[in-house]
């Protein structure tokens, strides 16, 4: 593996529709760790995953991956992200396997489908890979978007209220997803209403509030 | 030097460029009535009647500036909204859409006027001339730029998405005119102009002083629409609230 | 450790967004043929609206079956981005390290092979209701051929432009129908202008290279306005 990879915020601030949400939030997140960003409803937990991930536009100030700003790596930065958020990016027409296997494509990867098939026994999800996604319950949906997570290879995952709609076995499933994670040196970014613990690994506190 | 370049830089916060925008737009909107009334003057009392077409021809002192103005309008627009697009700032894309409306207003008198030109000489309110048409056609982008605007919420966004619509216009706007043309001359169309007759240098010089009188009206009216444009999105800031108290 | 993506690597990629959007084109075989069915009925509203004379269908009979196609084809526009946005997938597309742009690119060419070339095939079918001879047919599904990509391509920057708006689908009317007027000429024209005896070259030359002009420009502003519509 390369040299460790580490997260930076520097002073960034984020606005929306015309109102400042937050300024001045600086932060470091080395690998290995997680950050948990916290806030009231409304405070821009949404926002400021999503200018990490580089979908949002930011106000001020910079985010730095490896110590050089993610407006100017483009696809070497998007290759080490992977981003859940609260949609599942799941194309109810398509089986399972389809759907892994397309957004593994998209990610750089072809799909290696015995890992798949693993990865979805796994998470309770044994022989439904051929199964179309419409035909799935909410949890198992969303089991199948954690399956996404535990495919890719990106060092940085972003998850925007990851726990929502999971039962406890769900929960554990992708808590100890995150540790495994962790543990190889990767690093994670998460919003959640629930504080879940990961592993052994304490969470990094960011506390998000309105200027 | 380098002072002047801050200098000018520091209009571009729209707080600034608000009071400016103030000061200037008053001397614009003489200048415009001044020429105006010059032009109109020159075209209507001084210009000769034209051997062809009488006393009809005249209203093409206010048709072709209008139409070259729309035309003018919609580059600047766009070439605003680029600069917002690529530099991110706010006031760029709030003069690109102070323009629309005078572009389009422009577009419309020119196929307004066109159609008065048109019926005593073909007897008939619309002709498929290459102008007409083309004007007709840009009339339309501004149509839709203006919708687009207006139909996304987040003004930042708005901004934004129709900049690239005009950018994308842009650079149509010559393939549309061409084609066009291409259309026109293969069906042997009408032809709303002074074909055929050489333009006397009274009439030249009366439609080059409507242009730049249109040219100053654009300016003023931008100027002033972006000031309501610019008290309209910084409201929640302190300087609004002030100013407009 | 992954490899960067090489130029192959972006090829299947491409490849993947393409079969994906075919794939879902055919099963969900209703909102494909629907365009189709509206080509049909457009085109018969015309001789329904002027007359059956056939000198007068004769020669409408290009510019008819072209502005039929273009709304045909205008008509699936929106179903290129807006499933994906609803579900999520978009951004995933967004976020992938394969250049937007190309991705962009194989979901236009998925379109047109679903609405395009079912409009090309379609429309000799109802030139012959024109009564446009054999030539004349040929030429058209040749016009029709070369038109349909860039109607595509132009229409996804409106698809992109108009993603979650209200009135989208009235509003990317709005915005592309005027984009589209140059190919509408050029297409249109090459039937009438091979019957008058002047051929069609030219027109396929200038149609040949809005095509070009569309598949190097229209990526650009596709992926600009997709980003913008995410923000």
């Amino acid at each position: 593996m390369d040299t460790p990879a580490t997260l930076t915020f520097s002073k960034l601030a984020c606005s929306k529709g015309g109102r400042l949400l937050f300024k001045d939030v600086d932060c470091t997140l080395a690998a290995g760790h997680w950050l948990y960003i916290a806030g009231a409803n409304g405070v821009g937990k949404t926002s400021l995953l999503r200018m990490v991930c580089g979908l949002a536009p930011v106000e001020a100030g910079q985010i730095l991956w490896n110590h050089t700003p993610i407006g100017a790596q483009h696809d070497s930065y998007r290759q080490d992200l992977c981003y859940l958020g609260h949609l599942n990016a799941l194309q109810e027409s398509m089986s399972v396997q389809e759907n892994l296997m397309f957004t593994s494509a998209l990610g750089g990867i072809a799909l290696d489908v015995q890992k798949a098939k693993s990865v979805l026994e796994r998470f309770g999800l044994r022989g439904r890979s051929q199964q179309l996604v419409r035909h799935l319950s909410q949890g198992q949906k969303r089991r199948v978007a954690l399956s996404r997570l535990a495919l890719s290879t990106a060092r940085l995952w972003v998850l925007d209220e990851p726990y929502v709609a999971m039962d406890e076995a769900g929960i554990q499933m992708l808590s100890d997803l995150i540790a495994t994670h962790l543990d190889h040196g990767g690093l994670a970014v998460l919003t959640s209403h629930q504080r879940v613990p990961v592993g052994t690994h304490t969470a990094q506190l960011l506390e998000l509030k309105a200027p | 030097m380098k002072t002047s370049v801050t200098h000018w830089f520091k209009f571009a916060s729209p707080q600034n460029f608000y009071h400016l925008a103030g000061k200037l737009w008053p001397w614009f909107a003489a200048l415009a009535t001044v020429l105006c009334a010059i032009g109109l003057w020159i075209g209507f009392f001084v210009a000769p009647v034209d051997a062809q077409q009488g006393q009809g021809y005249r209203i093409i002192f206010v048709h072709v500036p209008a139409s070259q103005m729309s035309m003018f309008i919609y580059l600047v627009m766009a070439a605003w909204a680029g600069i917002g697009l690529a530099f991110n700032t706010r006031l760029s894309g709030m003069v690109a859409s102070a323009l629309a409306p005078t572009g389009a207003l422009f577009a419309f008198l020119s196929l307004l006027t066109g159609a008065l030109w048109g019926k005593p000489m073909w007897g008939a309110w619309w002709v498929w001339d290459a102008r007409l048409t083309s004007t007709l056609i840009l009339l339309f982008l501004y149509l839709g730029f203006m919708a687009l605007h207006a139909s996304i919420d987040d003004p930042r966004r708005a901004d934004r998405a129709s900049a690239v619509l005009a950018l994308v216009g842009a650079v149509n706007v010559p393939i549309i005119y061409f084609s066009v043309k291409w259309w026109n001359t293969l069906h042997q169309g009408a032809s709303v102009s002074l074909k055929g007759s050489s333009m006397a240098s009274t009439m030249l010089t009366g439609m080059l002083v409507m242009v730049v009188a249109f040219w100053m009206y654009a300016i003023a009216i931008a100027l002033f629409r972006v000031r309501n444009i610019i008290l309209d999105r910084e409201r929640h800031t302190e300087w609004v609230k002030h100013a407009v108290a | 450790m992954t490899p960067t993506p090489n130029i192959l690597g972006a090829g299947s990629v491409m490849l993947a967004v393409l079969k994906r959007e075919v794939a879902l084109g055919l099963r969900q075989k209703g909102e494909v043929l629907t365009p189709l069915v509206f080509f049909m009925v457009i085109a018969s509203l015309f001789p329904l609206g002027v007359g059956a004379e056939s000198g007068l269908l004769l020669r409408m009979a290009p510019g008819v079956l072209w502005v039929s196609a273009l709304l045909a084809a205008m008509l699936s526009l929106q179903r290129m981005f807006a499933t994906d946005y609803a579900d999520g997938s978009l951004e995933q597309m967004v976020l992938s390290p394969t250049p937007l742009g190309l991705l962009v690119l194989a979901k236009a060419l998925a379109h047109f092979l679903l609405s395009g070339v079912p409009l090309v095939l379609m429309a000799p079918v109802l030139g012959l209701q024109f009564g446009l001879d054999s030539r004349a047919l040929g030429i058209l599904m040749l016009t029709l051929l070369l038109g349909t990509p860039t109607l595509s391509l132009i229409g996804s920057i409106g698809a992109a432009l108009t993603l979650g708006v209200r009135g989208a689908g009235v509003l990317l009317s709005l915005l592309i129908l005027p984009l589209y007027i140059p190919v509408l000429i050029f297409g249109a024209g090459a039937v009438e202008a091979d019957a008058a005896g002047l051929g069609f070259g030219g027109h396929v030359s200038l149609l040949s290279a809005l095509l070009v002009l569309s598949l190097f420009f229209s990526p650009f502003a596709t992926a600009a306005a997709l980003r913008i519509s995410l923000e």
